[in-house]
């Protein structure tokens, strides 16, 4: 029997969020041992490889200073390409970890607890790589700064009616708030390394990063409070960011562009492609790193099922531009559409349908959405989908504009690749730092989803019951999860079923 | 006596004691002890836990956070803030597009909302450290010799000993009768 099968919901009860005998104790040691384990060589040789893409990276970057925008491919008619490309890819991204960890939040979804963490630092590495595009395709970089309102020696002002303004504003604030979110939720976590930490760098470091948490309740109360409203803030901004990203587009004429539907339909591929990109990381992290009993089988299925209903959204968006474009009756528009599916860059739409529309479908089937090779299969897929269709939607409206004499066949020059290429690389090193340095899992927030941590859990009533018989209990118990903790593997048909009647022993 | 054991008998004497802290292994067995020292009279006591443990605030008689407040007027800051700035600008350098007014304050709502929720987040940041009393790089109650475990597994409570009850010898055994491990004073 596969380990998927067992953990099928039962009719009527929730699959347990964390799996083998986990005491409070043994959610610290399996997340904090990853931190505090020795370096892996596995691990060193990722971060080479990903810092030798990062200087790819910088390379390109550097000839694109020295040199101008004239390395890119860019022409007079397609005058934004891999560049805007890759800015929207690298947002859309991040947007599924401020979703986990805000949307999911104030839904009260507990699944949410253990991915949530790196969920987040996916988000803020996938600002960064994105924030590289803005930058650099101004060209003179050192003048980047007259994208803010700061006063000048010229005594002008950026345009406020221009979308690409409203993007300054959105990305910096979406970039602040997620930083700001992600290390209120490191604080705790950062006590607990603290409080465990053997050398004294480590603890002096580890001190001054957790500000001294030390648990209070009545810190907990302010704490969770304001845990509440960060949430609250960043579930309508997570929305406005890519709604003010799909203004770019919409608010031109350019057919293709020019679409109401421009705002839901970027949100929802935004949270599809960064759906993806966290079931890809966290198939590979949970089975590096042994946390195959934290985040679980039910964990991965609930994100293929938002990416299956993301990506069905995406196909109705996909085709309702066909219907207005005929509907609406726009010479114009109904060429652009029919030139995506037709025309010289057809090869690029039909990519994207099979990715982003057609792969996802697979995740109807259960046995699909429960198998991990299946599911990280998929999830590569649309993340390579989710390119394409920014790619689609920008170059294929730029190549066949308004006149057929600059009618023009863009291909990217060997910088445009080696840009985006890097732009991995320092996606890549980040998280790899991340994943080493930094708890992966949300400590304290695993902790408060057991059902060990409901007050009235074990015993009904609080009054009537014996402070010894409960003592004993807890040794047994993580005398148990120190056996399971041993061998990490173990969480097959027996861990399972017993932390089930575990889980039932408590509630009755 | 030798002199390093004298001193540090005299360093102990003139310590205050910060009050007693001891520790439970389940989050019932805390509720449970703070509604017992919250009946008992006690005001100034705490509970140190690992995560946050739901309903203890009732338990413990404490009022509702002022987090609400403080973003609220943080957020009402960076609407006017936003609505300055556009003001502002469009007046001191106007830029006349499609023949709209300078000051055309529909195409300036994303700017409004984004500093709106740039200004409460930091409102919520700095506020709840604020509120806490943090950063604190070191705490009384950090002088537990187990108190690495309320991080971990383990549910502390404090009663301080500027509570008007407090009492080091009645004050422990309550603690005791409550079923407090580890019961121990440690000193400012």
């Amino acid at each position: 029997m596969t380990t998927a099968a067992l953990q099928e919901d039962t009719p009527g009860k929730r699959a347990p969020l964390v799996l083998g005998h986990r005491d409070f104790n043994a959610v610290t040691e399996t997340v904090a041992g990853i931190v505090e384990k020795k370096t892996t060589p596995t691990w060193l040789v990722l971060l080479g490889v990903a810092m030798s893409v990062l200087l790819i990276l910088l390379g390109s970057l550097g000839k694109l200073v020295a040199d101008g925008l004239g390395i890119w491919g860019l022409n007079n008619t397609v005058f934004w390409a891999w560049d805007i490309t890759g800015f929207v890819f690298w947002i859309g991204i991040g947007h599924a970890g401020t979703l986990i960890s805000a949307i999911l939040f104030l839904f009260r979804q507990k699944w949410r607890t253990s991915i949530n963490r790196a969920a987040e630092a996916m988000t803020i590495f996938a600002v960064m790589s994105a924030a590289i595009y803005p930058v650099f395709h101004v060209g003179r970089v050192w003048f980047a700064y007259w994208l803010f309102p700061i006063p000048n020696q010229m005594s002008m002002w950026p345009n406020f009616k221009s979308p690409l303004l409203w993007d300054v504003f959105a990305i910096s604030t979406y970039a602040t708030v997620s930083i700001l979110f992600w290390y209120v939720g490191l604080v705790p976590d950062l006590a607990t390394l603290r409080d465990r930490a053997k050398t004294k760098v480590r603890s002096i470091v580890l001190g001054i990063f957790s500000l001294g948490w030390r648990g209070s309740h009545k810190n907990w109360l302010n704490y969770e409070k304001t845990y509440l409203i960060l949430a609250g803030l960043s579930t309508p901004l997570v929305l406005s960011v890519h709604t003010i990203v799909s203004f770019d587009f919409a608010v031109s004429i350019m057919p293709g562009w020019h679409t109401t539907i421009f705002p839901p339909y970027f949100v929802a591929g935004a949270i599809f492609s960064g759906f993806a990109m966290v079931v890809s990381l966290m198939v590979l992290a949970r089975k590096a790193y042994g946390l195959e009993g934290l985040i679980t089988i039910k964990h991965l299925e609930n994100m293929n099922k938002i990416i299956l209903l993301t990506g069905t959204m995406v196909g109705y968006a996909y085709a309702i531009e066909y219907f207005i474009a005929w509907y609406g009756g726009n010479e114009y528009e109904r060429f652009a559409f029919i030139n995506r599916a037709f025309g010289p860059y057809k090869w690029a739409y039909w990519t994207m349908w099979s990715c982003n529309v057609f792969s996802p479908q697979l995740f109807w089937f259960k046995r699909i959405r429960t198998s991990i090779p299946a599911m990280f299969v998929i999830s590569i897929f649309v993340n390579i989908g989710m390119w394409f269709e920014r790619f689609v939607i920008i170059v294929t409206s730029l190549h066949r504009d308004f006149i057929p004499s600059s009618w023009t066949y863009f291909r990217p020059s060997l910088f445009d690749i080696s840009t985006f290429l890097g732009s991995f690389g320092l996606f890549f090193t980040l998280f790899l730092l991340f994943l080493r340095f930094l708890p992966a899992v949300a400590i304290s927030e695993v902790k408060g989803v057991m059902p060990q941590a409901d007050p009235h859990a074990g015993h009904g009533g609080h009054d009537d019951h014996g402070h010894d018989a409960h003592d004993d209990h807890h040794e047994e118990a993580s005398a148990k999860a120190d056996e399971s903790n041993e061998d990490e593997g173990d969480e097959g048909e027996e861990a399972s079923n017993d932390s089930e009647k575990d889980e039932e022993e408590s509630r009755g | 006596m030798d002199k390093a054991h004298r001193h540090e008998e005299l360093e102990e004497e003139s310590a205050k004691p910060f009050g007693l802290m001891g520790y439970f292994l389940t989050p019932g067995e805390l509720m449970h002890a703070c509604e017992k020292l919250k009946n008992a009279g006690y005001k100034h006591f705490d509970a140190q836990t690992p995560f946050p443990v739901h309903g203890l605030e009732k338990a413990m008689g404490l009022p509702p956070s002022k987090m609400p407040w403080i973003v609220l007027s943080c957020g009402a800051t960076g609407l006017l803030s936003a609505i300055a700035l556009t003001w502002f600008v469009s007046v001191d350098y106007p830029l006349v597009i499609s023949g709209k007014p300078s000051f055309s304050w529909q195409a300036y709502i994303p700017i409004m909302f984004e500093l709106t929720v740039l200004f409460s987040a930091f409102g919520a940041f700095f506020g709840m450290w604020g509120i806490n009393r943090l950063p604190m790089f070191y705490h009384p109650s950090m002088k537990h010799p187990s108190f690495p475990r309320a991080t971990d597994d383990a549910f502390f409570v404090t009663v301080e000993a500027k509570d008007p009850k407090y009492d080091a010898s009645k004050t422990k055994k309550l603690l005791e009768e409550l079923g407090a491990r580890e019961i121990v004073e440690v000193t400012e």
